[in-house]
C-alpha cells in the first residue's frame, strides 16, 4: 500500500526546512542561557563524620539556639544519630529543662524576638534543604558577616545581604571588616555585593580585633554547624543511603531473574 | 499434594458456578487477548504507569495516616513524617519520587501514541479516554503539590486559582468558590486533601478500566501500525503475529517493572529531591501570605504549559488570553485523531517530514518548559512565543502536512515475524 506523492515533494522539503530553521535559530541562545552567579564554595560537610555534628550540635545549641528552634528535630533523635548517650545530652545539649524526647525548642517567644530583631528567628529545622546549595550556602553565610553601621544590629553579610542576625560567632571569628573598591564603569552590579556604593572585593580582620580562632579554626567551626544543620534537614538521610544500596541491588537482581524468565517463556515466540 | 490440588480445583469449580462471567473475561483480558508480538521499548510505559498508580494508591493510603490537612499543621506534620514516623520517610519519598515519575511515564505513554499513530481510526476513544486520564492527573498533581503547605504548595496554588479570575464576569466570584475563602486558606487545602485523596483517585481509576476496556475492544497497536487481525490462523481464528498477553507480555512487564524500579529506588534512595526539581527548596520554608518566593515557577511537569501562559501578553486589559492559550495547549490534544490524516500509522513508514515535525514539537514542548527555569528577557519571550505557535501549528496544519511526502510500503504483517 505505497502511498506515493511525489508532487507533494517539494511543499514537504520545504516545510522541513523552515523547521530546522526555526530550531537552529535557536541553539546558540540556548547555550548562552544558562548562566548564574559566582559558585558558593564547599563546605565539605562529611555527615559520616560524628565528631563533627557532635561539635556542631554543641556550637548550635550554645550559639543559635538562644533564639533558633529546631522545632522537629527531638534530644533523643539527636542522641541516637550523633553517637551520643541521652545522658551526655542532659548534660551538655539542653539548656532550657526540655524533656530528652521532646523537640529542640529555643526558649526565646517568638514575639519578643520579633520586637527586638524586626523578624521572628525563623526556625532551623530544614534550613539546610531550603537552599539549592544546601550546607554550602549555610558555611558561606556563617563566614560572610562584616561590619556595617548603617545596619540596626551593626553587621551585614555578603551571602544574604540585609540580613536581620548579628554575627553570633564574631568572638570567634574576630570582627569582619569588608575591603572595596570603586565600582567600575558601566558595571551594573557588584559580584560580590556591594556596601556604601562601592564593590565588595572581600574581607579583613584587623590586629587588635581578632577573634579566639584562627581563620582554619573558625573553618572547622562554620563547617561543623553547617554539618549539624545538614544532619537536622533530615535526619534520615545516612540511613536512607545505606538502605539504598541493598535495595538497589537486590532490585537489579531481580530485573536480571526477570530478564531470564521473560526470555525463557518468549523462546517459542518467533 | 494431590489434596492442594483437588481443594483448589474444588475451590475454583464453586466459584466458577457462582460466578460464571469471571474466566470468560479472565480469558478476554488476559489469556486470550492477543497482542502483537513485536512490542519495543516504548510499549513498556503503559504497565509502567498503572504500577506508579498502584504505588502512588498505597503510599497514600499510609500518608494520610499521619498527615493533618490544616494549615497549622500540614507542614509540621510532613516532617513529623520525615523524622518521627516509623519508615514515614521511605513512604513519602515514594509518594513524592512518584509522582514526578508518573508524568515522566505517561508524557512517554503518549508521545509512543503519537509516534505510531496509536490514536488513529479505530483507537480515538482510547486516546479520548487516555487524555481525561491525563487531565485528571494533572488536577490530582497540582492538589497534591499544595498539601505539604510549603511557599511554592502555597503560590503554586495561588497562581493556579488567580487563572479562573481572569475569566470575564464570573472570575472573581469562581476564584472565591474554588478557595473557599478570600485568599488561599485552611478551606482551600481542606478541600484539595478531600479531591487529592477521595474525589480524583475515584476518577483516574475508572478512567484506566474504561481506558483498558476501550483498548482490548480494538486491540493493540504496534511500532509497525499494522492491523494484526486482517491475519488470522484459518482454524482457531487466533492472529499470527498475536501472542496471548499472559504469560508473554505479563513476564515481559515484569520485567520492565523491575528494571524500572531499580532506577526509581535509586532516586528515591540516593537523589530523592533530584537536584530540587522533583521536591523544591522553597518548598521547604512553611507557606506564608505575605511573601512571595521568587523565582515563582511549578513543579518541572507543568513547565511547558506554564511558559506558555507567562509567554502570551496580556491586552485590551485582560490576561485571560495566556490562560486560553495555555488551556488550549492541553485541549488541542484531544482532538489528534482528527488532525492526523496520514494513511499510514507508524513513524516507520511516514516521510521524513513527519519524523522532522514531531522530532521539533518534542524539543520544542522540552525547550518551552526549559525556559521557566531561565531569567525571563525580551528575547526568551519572544523564543517562547515562537515555540508556542509552533506548537499549535503542529496540531492545526497536521491535517496538510500529514497527508504530504512519500509514504513506504505498509508490510502485511508486522516485520519480526517468521
Amino acid at each position: 500500500m505505497t502511498k506515493s506523492f511525489a508532487n507533494r515533494r517539494r511543499g514537504s522539503a520545504l516545510l522541513a526546512a523552515a523547521a530546522v530553521a526555526l530550531l537552529s535559530a535557536l541553539a546558540p541562545f540556548v547555550a548562552v542561557a544558562n548562566e548564574g552567579g559566582a559558585a558558593l564554595p564547599s563546605a565539605q560537610v562529611d555527615l559520616t563524620d560524628k565528631a563533627s555534628l557532635q561539635r556542631g550540635a554543641g556550637l548550635f545549641m550554645s550559639y543559635c539556639s538562644g533564639c533558633h528552634s529546631l522545632n522537629y528535630q527531638r534530644y533523643s533523635r539527636t542522641a541516637q544519630d550523633l553517637g551520643l548517650t541521652e545522658d551526655q545530652v542532659e548534660q551538655n545539649l539542653i539548656f532550657t529543662g526540655a524533656r530528652i524526647g521532646e523537640t529542640m525548642a529555643t526558649g526565646l517567644d517568638p514575639a519578643q524576638g520579633e520586637k527586638w530583631m524586626g523578624k521572628a528567628p525563623p526556625d532551623l529545622s530544614v534550613v539546610a534543604r531550603t537552599k539549592h546549595e544546601g550546607a554550602d550556602w549555610i558555611y558561606a553565610y556563617l563566614k560572610s558577616f562584616y561590619v556595617d553601621e548603617s545596619r540596626p544590629t551593626g553587621w551585614n553579610n555578603t551571602v544574604f545581604p540585609g540580613a536581620s542576625m548579628p554575627h553570633v560567632l564574631w568572638e570567634l571569628q574576630g570582627v569582619q571588616h569588608a575591603v572595596t573598591e570603586p565600582k567600575h564603569e558601566g558595571a551594573e552590579a557588584c559580584p560580590h555585593g556591594e556596601t556604601n556604593g562601592r564593590c565588595i572585593t572581600g574581607f579583613g580582620i584587623p590586629e587588635h580585633q581578632k577573634g579566639t580562632q584562627t581563620p582554619e579554626e573558625f573553618d572547622r567551626t562554620a563547617r561543623d554547624i553547617s554539618a549539624f544543620l545538614a544532619y537536622v534537614g533530615e535526619p534520615s538521610q545516612m540511613h536512607r543511603e545505606s538502605m539504598g544500596v541493598w535495595v538497589v541491588l537486590f532490585l537489579a537482581f531481580l530485573t536480571f531473574l526477570t530478564y531470564l524468565l521473560k526470555t525463557e517463556y518468549w523462546r517459542d515466540v518467533h | 499434594m494431590n489434596f492442594l490440588v483437588k481443594a483448589l480445583n474444588g475451590g475454583m469449580g464453586w466459584v466458577n458456578e457462582r460466578a460464571p462471567g469471571l474466566m470468560p473475561a479472565y480469558r478476554k483480558h488476559m489469556s486470550e487477548y492477543y497482542a502483537p508480538k513485536n512490542f519495543n521499548f516504548w510499549y513498556y510505559f503503559g504497565s509502567l504507569a498503572m504500577l506508579v498508580l498502584v504505588n502512588q494508591i498505597v503510599t497514600g493510603i499510609f500518608l494520610t495516616m499521619q498527615y493533618k490537612p490544616s494549615a497549622a499543621e500540614a507542614f509540621a506534620s510532613v516532617e513529623y513524617i520525615m523524622r518521627d514516623v516509623p519508615g514515614g520517610w521511605l513512604i513519602r519519598y515514594m509518594h513524592t519520587t512518584g509522582a514526578s515519575l508518573f508524568f515522566i511515564v505517561v508524557y512517554l505513554h503518549m508521545f509512543r501514541a503519537m509516534i505510531y499513530g496509536s490514536y488513529q481510526k479505530p483507537r480515538e476513544l482510547v486516546w479520548i479516554i487516555g487524555m481525561l486520564i491525563f487531565l485528571t492527573l494533572m488536577a490530582e498533581a497540582f492538589m497534591g503539590y499544595v498539601l505539604p503547605w510549603g511557599q511554592m504548595s502555597y503560590w503554586g496554588a495561588q497562581v493556579i486559582i488567580n487563572l479562573f479570575g481572569t475569566i470575564p464576569v464570573i472570575g472573581q466570584g469562581l476564584t472565591e468558590w474554588i478557595r473557599g475563602d478570600y485568599l488561599i486558606a485552611d478551606a482551600t487545602l481542606n478541600r484539595f486533601f478531600a479531591l487529592h485523596v477521595v474525589a480524583l483517585p475515584l476518577v483516574i481509576l475508572l478512567l484506566v478500566v474504561l481506558h483498558l476496556g476501550a483498548l482490548h475492544e480494538v486491540g493493540s497497536n504496534n511500532p509497525d501500525g499494522v492491523d494484526i487481525k486482517k491475519t488470522k490462523d484459518p482454524v482457531t481464528k487466533v492472529p499470527l503475529d498475536g501472542i496471548p498477553f499472559h504469560p508473554y507480555y505479563t513476564v515481559k512487564d515484569l520485567f520492565g517493572s523491575a528494571f524500572f524500579l531499580t532506577i526509581a529506588a535509586f532516586i528515591l534512595f540516593f537523589i530523592p529531591t533530584f537536584f530540587g526539581i522533583f521536591i523544591e527548596p522553597p518548598n521547604f520554608v512553611p507557606a506564608n501570605p505575605m511573601v512571595t518566593p521568587i523565582p515563582l515557577e511549578p513543579v518541572w511537569y507543568f513547565m511547558p504549559f506554564y511558559m506558555m501562559l507567562r509567554s502570551v501578553p496580556s491586552f485590551l486589559g485582560t490576561q485571560v488570553w495566556g490562560v486560553l492559550v495555555m488551556g488550549g495547549a492541553v485541549m488541542i490534544l484531544f482532538g489528534l485523531p482528527w488532525f492526523d490524516r496520514s494513511p499510514v500509522k507508524s513513524i516507520r513508514y511516514r516521510p521524513l517530514l513527519h519524523k522532522v515535525m514531531i522530532g521539533l514539537f518534542a524539543i520544542a514542548f522540552v525547550l518551552l518548559g526549559y525556559f521557566v527555569t531561565q531569567p525571563g528577557t525580551d528575547t526568551l519571550t519572544w523564543i517562547a512565543r515562537l515555540l508556542t505557535l509552533f506548537y499549535f501549528l503542529f496540531f492545526l496544519t497536521m491535517p496538510v502536512w500529514s497527508r504530504m511526502g512519500t509514504f513506504k510500503a505498509v508490510p502485511d504483517r508486522v516485520t519480526t515475524h517468521d
